[in-house]
């Protein structure tokens, strides 16, 4: 089957898939039920799969996370939703102390088969408190893994695979990606977590990025194509682990790395993918590595503060320019 | 007390190996003394010291690679000397002298020490380093203030240095090896004349029969052993002439005409392995005849048997290279940067020769020079091949 469906529809349908396979497989979070979902992913599902397994809860992060740990270590396959990244800092607790911990406490004698997902994202005027991308934060969380699809095709694809592990998988939606296209194909084999994808081949320059920067890396790319230089275009896909292989591997050709990331700067996934180039391909580098990523303020409301404060396409030329110009 | 560093001996040479110390610690050595052996892509070289002392510390093991300036050894001033002052002079005058001495063996190495500190920090980039390394390429040679050196250049540079691969094949062959680093020598120094020195030409036929007979003549009076053969008056011919035309014998530095009062002609001495050496015939305008041949034939022994010394093999103000053995007539050559002219001499051989209304054969050669034209014309080219006929003319003058 090969069609053109929004990224929230395959998230959509991922869940349901799994949930008519697998009947140990439940969602559980704020809103989820009655309401479809804060970003109506869940939409239609409280009909079709009843409210044993559509769970609406309070707003207690803490509570339904901890509750989601619980089912999973007993045989279940939950699936926790938090509406934004900035909420999940109130089930940080769990998710360090129990979720991601747990394996090692109990000798390995208990996995948590947990899936949080959660939307994250900076952009679309929604204020300090609901706009920012933590992702980067909580990759550096031992026993857990992070998944950012980016393409409608991931967003599906990272559903089933998140489910399939046997540990606590966070899952990042961004959430202004809920509403854009792409062609899905559900027989394809889903590409493993783990593992980076080249979306643009170059030469020049290698461009690392993920979840919805992939986009707009990937139109910088066409800009500065027209003036002849051919940049290569990661999607990491997955910050924890994150695909050392594929990372060196690019480097090792272009000689240069500009990272596009979301969060910000200061301790920031693109501090990590940085330092680990630095370790292992600090010979390959032809000149300094540079970063665009979110400036280190609270995320502003007002639209011309706001798009000041994050990644742009316009940033990403520059500085992927200034890199090239180095000497 | 001074250094004695690594001497440049020649334009491209960039660093040797100190094959052999001469001389041991607590040595005495006088200027000229030739105290150590070292490797170049030239060959085995003697270096000389330049003044008088002790020697107080060798600073370099045998057989380890040096850059030209390095310090090889320090020397500490005779200590004899200041003494017989003290008895002759007023006992101030040897302190005051004393203290000049510090003072001129002090100052020199701060601005050595900053000049070092400067050009050690070259900004590379990691990649340029890596690839440097797989390739060969000699980092000392980026200029730090050229910016950051980067893979670009790398590559740049490294097509220019392209005899690595035959290096690595022949490694079994240590004479390839040697010629190879002599080619790439060879290889700058002709590039770079090429490419700054606007060279201009002039060619001349020279009866040799005069000046032949007259030697034959001379020859059979003396024991074989002190025969003198054509190339050592041909050598006479052109320094006496160089004596009269000065202008082609010097340096072509720093955008300015520079003419050496001593001639040091470089003879093209071809190695039996393969190879060019153009070694100074030192002081050769003040010699004999006797003494040119003698001079020639050591120096050509010492040359093939890699026993050269130090300024013979800076000293070079204008180069003499004979293809006359091979037949050749004339040779055309390329001037050796910074020297002003090249003086290429062919074979004699018989030729029909016109002489008054009568044709006739003779023993002809032909000389070429080839000039710098931004020091001299070839006007004075012209004079010169001129004085050059007209000795050899007059073979009498040259003794």
């Amino acid at each position: 089957m090969d069609n053109t469906i929004t990224y929230r529809e395959a998230v959509r349908e991922a869940i349901r898939k799994a949930m008519r396979e697998d009947e140990r497989v439940f969602l559980i979070g704020e809103d989820v039920g009655n309401y479809g979902g804060s970003y109506a992913v869940s939409r239609g599902l409280l009909d079709e799969f009843g409210r044993e397994r559509i769970i609406d809860t309070p707003l207690s992060e803490s509570a339904f996370t901890g509750a989601g740990i619980g089912a999973a270590m007993n045989g279940m396959r939950p699936i926790v939703e938090i509406m934004t990244v900035n909420f999940s800092l109130l089930a940080l607790d769990q998710i360090i102390n129990n979720a991601a911990s747990m394996l090692h406490m109990s000798g390995g004698q208990f996995n948590v088969p947990l899936v949080i997902r959660m939307a994250t994202g900076v952009g679309n005027q929604l204020g300090a408190q609901h706009s920012h991308s933590l992702e980067g934060w909580l990759s550096y969380i031992v026993g857990v893994k992070v998944l950012t699809p980016a393409t409608v095709q991931d967003a599906y694809d990272m559903i089933g695979l998140a489910l399939s592990d046997p540990d606590p998988v966070l899952v990042f939606e961004n959430s202004l990606l809920y509403n854009s296209k792409g062609s899905l194909d559900t027989k394809s084999t889903p590409i493993p977590i783990g593992k980076a994808l080249v979306h643009r081949p170059g030469k020049d320059i290698t461009i690392l990025t993920y979840g919805i920067n992939l986009f707009k890396a990937l139109e910088a790319a066409e800009t500065l194509a027209k003036d002849g230089i051919d940049a290569e275009v990661i999607d990491l896909r997955s910050l924890r682990p994150l695909d050392d292989e594929t990372i060196m591997k690019s480097v090792a050709k272009t000689h240069r790395v500009v990272i596009v990331d979301d969060g910000w700067k200061s301790g920031s996934i693109s501090a990590e993918i940085m330092a680990r180039i630095n370790e292992q391909a600090f010979y390959e580098l032809d000149a300094p590595m540079a970063r665009v990523c979110t400036l280190e303020v609270p995320l502003p409301y007002a639209k011309h503060l706001e798009d000041a404060a994050i990644v742009q396409v316009d940033k990403i030329v520059d500085t992927t320019k200034k890199v090239m110009v180095q000497s | 007390m001074s250094e004695f560093l690594m001497p440049s001996l020649g334009a491209d040479m960039e660093s040797a190996i100190l094959m052999e110390w001469l001389v041991k610690e607590g040595d005495r050595v006088t200027n000229g003394q030739v105290i150590a052996e070292v490797e170049t892509s030239k060959g085995v070289i003697e270096i000389e010291i330049f003044e008088d002392g002790i020697v107080e510390k060798l600073l370099v093991k045998e057989e380890s690679e040096c850059k030209v300036g390095e310090p090889l050894a320090i020397i500490a001033s005779d200590e004899k000397k200041p003494l017989h002052v003290e008895e002759k002079h007023e006992s101030k005058q040897p302190v005051v002298q004393e203290t000049k001495e510090e003072q001129i063996v002090s100052e020199p190495p701060k601005p050595t020490a900053l000049h070092v500190e400067q050009e050690a920090r070259l900004k590379i980039s990691p990649a340029a380093r890596k690839r440097a390394g797989e390739m060969g390429v000699d980092l000392s040679k980026f200029d730090p203030k050229e910016g950051v050196v980067q893979l670009s250049k790398i590559e740049a540079a490294s097509t220019t240095e392209q005899e690595e691969p035959t290096k690595i094949e022949s490694k079994s062959d240590a004479h390839i090896e040697k010629n190879s680093g002599m080619r790439q020598a060879i290889a700058a120094a002709m590039s770079r004349s090429n490419a700054e020195i606007p060279h201009y030409y002039l060619s001349t036929s020279i009866n040799m029969t005069p000046a032949l007979k007259y030697l034959e003549e001379l020859n059979k009076k003396r024991s074989i052993k002190d025969r003198i053969l054509p190339v050592a008056i041909l050598i006479r011919a052109v320094v006496l002439s160089l004596k009269e035309v000065p202008e082609l014998n010097g340096f072509w530095q720093d955008n300015s005409h520079q003419i050496s009062k001593e001639i040091h002609p470089g003879i093209a001495i071809a190695l039996r392995k393969g190879g060019l050496i153009t070694p100074a015939l030192l002081n050769a305008d003040i010699m004999t005849i006797d003494d040119t041949m003698n001079s020639l034939s050591d120096l050509i022994t010492r040359t093939r048997g890699g026993k050269l010394r130090s300024s013979e093999m800076i000293a070079q103000t204008i180069t003499i290279t004979n293809l006359g053995d091979l037949g050749v007539e004339s040779v055309y050559g390329v001037i050796y940067p910074p020297q002003l002219a090249i003086v290429g001499l062919g074979a004699i051989i018989d030729s029909p020769w016109a002489e008054g209304d009568s044709l006739c054969v003779r023993k002809v050669m032909r000389a070429t020079l080839a000039g710098d034209h931004r020091a001299t014309d070839g006007r004075t080219g012209g004079l010169f091949l001129d004085k050059l006929n007209s000795y050899l003319q007059n073979p009498k003058e040259l003794l």
